[in-house]
């Protein structure tokens, strides 16, 4: 196998966290990418905001789908076999109640004490939260693919984000393309490093205080 | 013998008016009540409030309503796939109050319920928190969100009877179900009117008590 890395070995290592059977919900972009990637013997259940669990991709080109199924970007997608649809008010019941064991979404920034800025640019965006706020309040476990820096070069884990909160105190992994953060009660923990990086380039390319484990782990 | 509630669409806008508040449901472009919006549109209509969770993009749906400067205020989660929508916001000429989307579902059903508000963990520690009570439940705090309600809410059904008994099918039920409980006076457009009786009673998902007035729109338009 070629070696992963970037964004595969983000999506790679994502996909990881998952357990046979886990109920899991993908935000739109770079999250979906996890499952390209996982491990043998996993199969997860996709969960969709807007109304479904079982969505399983789009149709091929030539393929009839029910253009009553939607994915929450607005794209037709299949529903397996299994799969069911219901109303907002259960989905996000469901979600805020912890019934979803992993949400997986983006950042703008993220830092040190598990805030999440990811909905907001003052000035900038104002789309809106969409289900974000619910959902990273509400999964069992949050976690963060990114980019371990922005495009300019900047660190997007720092010690406290600049941005508006999608959530306070919430993020459980950082996942990216040199490593794995853990939030943990000792602080954001440095446990696993891709081939090739070292804690030096990872503490250089990150703004939030770090812990340094003994022994780190390798992502792959 | 139980009275039809089938009307014309031309009848049923006529109970939608200028500076209402009008619940419009749908994700995107799905389950968005699209006839019953033209329909308002072609009667005239201005300056309303819409809760609803999005704004359809550009030139469908309640991106209809947008592009005829037609809303006054939206009270909604995401505008981004709507850039028309987003222009508007931005130049100041609609008032967009954001709601997160699982906190908007509730209040919305708090309206239809009955509840004084519901307490919720979303948002706390972000800006949405800013001027909102805080109340902490055995030693976990929520945050206290207050109920909505609009004066006329419009439907999109897969399949309605006479009475407005109603089904939903599949995505395209998100915020309807709830929506039809929200409001003074509630329209329902259905892809296929039946005779009462046929929908299996188990079946319906918001009950025809619920609903005022049924348009027959004959399929998806």
């Amino acid at each position: 196998m070629a070696e992963i890395t970037g964004r595969d070995l983000i999506a790679y290592r994502t996909a990881r966290f998952f357990e046979d059977g886990d109920l899991v919900n993908l935000g739109i972009g770079m999250p979906t990418k996890c499952l390209d990637f996982l491990p043998e013997g996993v199969d997860v259940w996709i969960d969709t905001e807007n109304g479904a669990i079982g969505l399983s991709g789009p149709p091929a080109e030539d393929e009839w789908t029910d253009p009553d199924v939607v994915d929450a970007s607005g794209a037709v997608s299949k529903l397996r076999e299994g799969g069911c649809c219901f109303d907002s008010f259960t989905s996000f019941g469901y979600i805020r109640g912890g019934h979803v064991a992993a949400t997986v979404l983006g950042a703008y920034e993220v830092d040190q004490e598990g805030n999440l800025a990811n909905w907001m640019v003052p000035g900038r965006t104002i789309a809106g939260m969409g289900g974000a706020m619910d959902l990273v309040a509400g999964a069992r476990k949050v976690l963060i693919m990114t980019d371990h820096c922005d495009k300019k070069g900047n660190p997007k884990i720092l010690k406290k984000c600049t941005l508006p909160l999608t959530a306070a105190k919430e993020v459980d992994y950082i996942i990216t393309e040199l490593a794995v953060l853990h939030q943990t009660p000792n602080g954001l923990v440095l446990e696993e490093l891709a081939p090739g990086v070292s804690v030096e380039e990872v503490v250089s390319k990150t703004a939030a205080e770090l812990v340094i484990p003994a022994e780190i782990k390798s992502m792959i | 013998m139980a009275k039809s509630k089938v009307v014309s669409l031309e009848e049923a806008v006529k109970n939608v008016h200028d500076g209402q508040t009008v619940l419009i449901p749908g994700f995107v472009n799905v389950g968005v009540p699209e006839a019953l919006i033209k329909g308002v549109i072609d009667k005239g209509i201005k300056e309303i409030n819409v809760i609803s969770n999005n704004t359809s993009v550009k030139g469908r749906g309640i991106g209809l309503l947008v592009h005829d400067h037609l809303i006054k205020h939206l009270t909604c989660s995401h505008i981004g796939s709507n850039t028309e929508t987003v222009e508007q916001a931005v130049s100041g000429e609609i008032d967009v109050t954001f709601v997160p989307q699982g906190t908007l579902c509730e209040r919305v059903r708090a309206g239809g319920a009955g509840i004084g508000g519901i307490l919720t963990p979303t948002g706390l520690g972000t800006p949405i928190a800013e001027g909102k009570e805080v109340i902490t439940v055995d030693g976990k705090e929520f945050l206290l969100e207050k109920p909505l309600r609009g004066d006329v809410a419009l439907i999109h059904a897969w399949k309605a009877d006479k009475l407005g008994n109603v089904v939903y099918h599949r995505t395209a039920r998100n915020f309807n179900q709830i929506w039809a409980t929200a409001a003074d006076w509630v329209i329902v457009e259905a892809e296929e009117v039946v005779e009462i009786g046929q929908l299996d009673p188990d079946q319906i998902m918001t009950p025809g008590a619920l609903v005022d007035q049924v348009v027959d729109i004959g399929g998806i338009k």
